[in-house]
């Protein structure tokens, strides 16, 4: 048996598939790597497959994993290659591995916000936002499970932001806690609407770059 | 990814569904290629990605050099509002263009209600509705599939009609295209030459003419179209394309599994079913091919679910053996053969052993009627024996739930039969008690009603639908006979049954009701949710259309039907024949056992492959 990783990446028009239909695609795609996947025993079993922390539907990803384990034994070897045999467009397996350090471990990202501005980046608009994500408190309402709105303060959870500017796009580059809870760098655009409306963008991109452990290392 | 399309897909259910990239989805090279062409499908994406015919026909085409063929579907509701509002034309899955200036705009039509949503796809496309409107050789709007029977509501707006099955046709009439094109040919010559390849019907050069009571006086062809249209069809179907390696969507569809057709036709005959008529006749393909898709499909696919498709899949005659065949392929890569539905009457303990080892859900019969009166007069051919035989064999074997499937308002239809349909649901629940192994599991028993439409060419299409009056009454006489626990009554809402009815036997005059509908703002009709009676209502009030005239009238013998141009290779003496023995009450025993004459046989030169 062994328990295996896979480094890839979600892009294109691959970013608006869900959670749930990324694990069927995979699923799907494993047939062709010749691994038998390990199962759930029980009357329905299913597949012992999970993605870690699953990207929300319209970003994309450098750097997504997705644990697995496997009856066989394997380093994973040439199984990222025979999973791209099979992908839809905008999904790329890096690399295949045994998994050798826990989910627990994983820290923070680091994702690339775009905020495009149709008629031109406002002025000052990169000092005001470097401003308001070093405050110490940002209060923004976020839905909850029970599908409530709370008001959450993100501000602890932003680890690092450095914006830039060109003249209709606002770069920020963020590094956020990544679980426990873990903040969507998309809720930057709530913080916006909340504290500097008159800075909202006409649409938000929102790119992983990065997965990293404590010590701010590339998290594999 | 076009920038306004990205903007608008964050505020959309489901956006993976207009995005294209799956597995498989063709991409060509625009320099290489001279035919662009739209494949729509006048439904959703889960919708449309479900069915076969598309697949079929987007590899076919596909496979042409120069020809690029791309998926289109109708955006859902919410969609369709941010695309109007951000002024996105209709777009191709594969390459994102608009397809407004595509060459061909070809429309798969598998049932009436996708009517209006034709109308709105071509609106949303950029593209003039009505064929008078558009002068030029592109984009040619052409429609094929079931509903295309009977294509004359949707006359006016599609330049022409492939008939039947499109493997064959569909090449020669790109080609046709091309070279019509190339030599500079008029939208109308182009026409006129298309209406003299076999299978292909222009609405335009033909003529009719209305008696003063409404009905058809004369259909008039001109400029050398034929009298009549033939269908065409796939002759020897181990030769026919099947889409081995083909899309596997990114998100799940309604058939998420590989469509594995074993045979086209069906042998028996129920009087009620357009399919059984017009897919005529038998056609099946060989064990070792079904067997080899099979395993290449899984394989490329990645499914672990196939469903062995057909008409009447438990009558393809190497059923058993193809079961075994794939048994150890099955086994060791956990794939489960699933039937679409069952017949009640050869349903056997050998066959339910090689379905869906492991997930014993559920089975569907169609007993149709609740007597054998009724079930001989609509040709069902199954005995209340036969079915309950068939529950025994499910319940033993560790089924619990069974789907019944019934409808209301057959032609004949009494109260007797009405109530034998509870009387079934309750013969069905005691077998349960007699056979099921393990009673605390209980089990589920659905009774579904449906309210009958009748179709062209088939042995009803002079009968009259029933009310939806009396239809709601029949409903709710069955309701206060449902009194076996355990067994859960769904039934049909009257209102789309009754549209589907006009649509189904309507002529060219429906062709202002459904843009009137339309502009009113049904768009999505075959949904509950978009469907509105009132809006067709006040179509047919505007237009000055009777739908009574439509739904409700007998026809008589030898009245000109609005389809008559149009031949499924059933010749209308059979149906009527079979009409007769309906109302005497007769069978007529299926394909297998005795040729019926029915003419079908003359599309393959004599002999039927039963």
């Amino acid at each position: 048996m062994s328990k295996l990783r896979l480094l890839f990446v979600k892009e294109a028009q691959a970013a608006y598939i869900s959670h749930l239909d990324l694990m069927r695609t995979f699923q799907r795609c494993f047939p062709r790597t010749e691994l038998d996947i390990r199962h759930t025993q029980g009357y329905h079993p299913h597949p012992i497959i999970s993605i870690v922390l699953p990207l929300p539907v319209g970003q994309s990803s450098d750097c997504e994993l997705l644990d697995f384990e496997v009856t066989q034994d394997t380093d994973g070897s040439g199984i990222a290659d025979k999973l791209n045999t099979g992908m839809p467009t905008g999904i790329r397996v890096l690399d295949c591995y045994a998994t050798k350090r826990p989910v627990r471990e994983l820290d923070s990202l680091r994702a690339d916000v775009t905020l495009e501005y149709d008629a031109g980046v406002p002025e000052g608009a990169a000092e005001q936002l470097q401003v308001l994500l070093s405050r110490d408190s940002l209060v923004i309402q976020k839905r909850t499970k029970r599908k409530e709105l709370a008001d959450v303060d993100i501000a602890p959870m932003i680890r690092n932001a450095a914006v830039t500017a060109d003249e209709h796009n606002l770069y920020l580059d963020i590094t956020v806690q990544a679980q426990n809870p873990g903040l969507n760098p998309q809720l930057v655009e709530k913080a916006i609407a909340a504290y500097l409306p008159q800075l909202t963008p006409d649409f938000v991109r929102v790119r992983r770059r990065a997965i990293l452990d404590a010590n701010g290392q590339d998290f594999r | 990814m076009d920038k306004k399309l990205e903007r608008i897909l964050p505020r959309v259910q489901k956006p993976a569904r207009y995005v294209g990239g799956e597995y498989n989805a063709v991409i060509k090279d625009k320099v290489q290629v001279d035919t662009r062409i739209a494949f729509c499908f006048p439904d959703t994406y889960e919708i449309g990605m479900s069915n076969l015919g598309m697949r079929i026909l987007y590899g076919v085409m596909n496979q042409m050099e120069g020809v690029w063929c791309e998926r289109v579907f109708a955006p859902w509701g919410d969609m369709e509002e941010e695309m109007r509002r951000a002024d996105i034309p209709l777009f191709g899955l594969e390459s994102g263009d608009p397809i407004t200036n595509f060459d061909i705009v070809a429309f798969s039509v598998g049932y009436e209600m996708a009517f209006t949503a034709i109308l709105n796809m071509l609106d949303l496309a950029g593209i003039p509705l009505r064929s008078a409107q558009r002068d030029g050789l592109t984009p040619l709007v052409i429609a094929g599939g079931t509903a295309m029977y009977n294509a004359e509501p949707i006359a006016d707006f599609i330049d022409l009609i492939s008939l039947g099955e499109g493997e064959d046709i569909t090449v020669e009439l790109v080609e046709l295209h091309r070279r019509a094109r190339r030599e500079g040919w008029s939208k109308a010559e182009f026409l006129r030459a298309a209406a003299r390849l076999d299978g292909i019907y222009v609405p335009s050069l033909y003529e009719i003419a209305y008696n003063d009571d409404g009905t058809v006086q004369a259909i008039t062809p001109r400029d050398g179209a034929p009298a009549v249209v033939t269908k065409r069809i796939v002759h020897d179907m181990d030769k026919a394309y099947f889409p081995v390696n083909t899309i596997v969507p990114s998100t799940e569809i309604v058939q998420d599994r590989v469509m594995l057709e074993l045979f086209r036709g069906c042998i028996r005959g129920c009087r009620f079913c357009q399919a059984g008529y017009v897919y005529r006749p038998v056609r099946n393909r060989s064990r070792e091919l079904c067997a080899q898709y099979c395993l290449d499909s899984c394989n490329d696919s990645g499914y672990q679910e196939v469903t062995l498709s057909s008409l009447s899949t438990s009558d393809y005659p190497p059923l058993t053996e193809l079961c075994d065949q794939l048994e150890p392929f099955c086994e060791s890569r956990h794939v489960n053969l699933s039937l679409p539905s069952l017949r009640a009457d050869n349903f056997s303990m050998a066959l339910m052993q090689r379905l869906a080892k492991g997930r014993k859900t559920g089975l569907t019969f169609a007993p149709e009627a609740g007597t054998q009166r009724l079930r001989d007069v609509i040709n069902k051919n199954v005995t209340l024996e036969e079915l309950l035989n068939s529950c025994r064999t499910a319940f033993a074997g560790g089924y619990n739930a069974v789907k019944l499937y019934f409808m209301l308002g057959l032609p004949t239809e009494t109260d007797e039969d009405v109530l034998g349909i509870a009387d079934v649901a309750a013969r069905v629940m005691h077998a349960w008690r007699e056979s099921a192994p393990n009673k605390q599991r209980g089990v589920r028993i659905t009774v579904s009603t449906s309210y009958f439409v009748p179709k062209p060419h088939t042995a009803f299409q002079w009968e009259p639908q029933i009310t939806r009056e009396e239809y709601e009454r029949r409903v709710q006489l069955l309701r206060q006979a449902m009194t076996t626990k355990t067994v859960t009554y769904n039934w049909h809402d009257g209102q789309t049954s009754f549209i589907e009815a006009v649509l189904a036997r309507g002529d060219r005059r429906l062709g202002n009701v459904l843009e009137a509908v339309w502009r009113k703002g049904g768009h999505l009709d075959a949904w509950e949710e978009y469907f509105s009676l009132d809006r067709w209502r006040e179509a047919f009030e505007e237009c000055g259309v009777d739908p009574a005239f439509y739904a409700y009238r007998r026809r008589e013998k030898d009245e000109i039907m609005p389809w008559d141009m149009i031949s499924s290779g059933v010749t209308r003496q059979y149906l009527w024949r079979e009409y007769e023995n309906a109302m005497a009450g007769v069978t007529t025993p299926d394909c297998r056992t005795r040729c019926n004459g029915c003419g079908a046989n003359q599309l393959v030169g004599g002999k039927c492959d039963v």
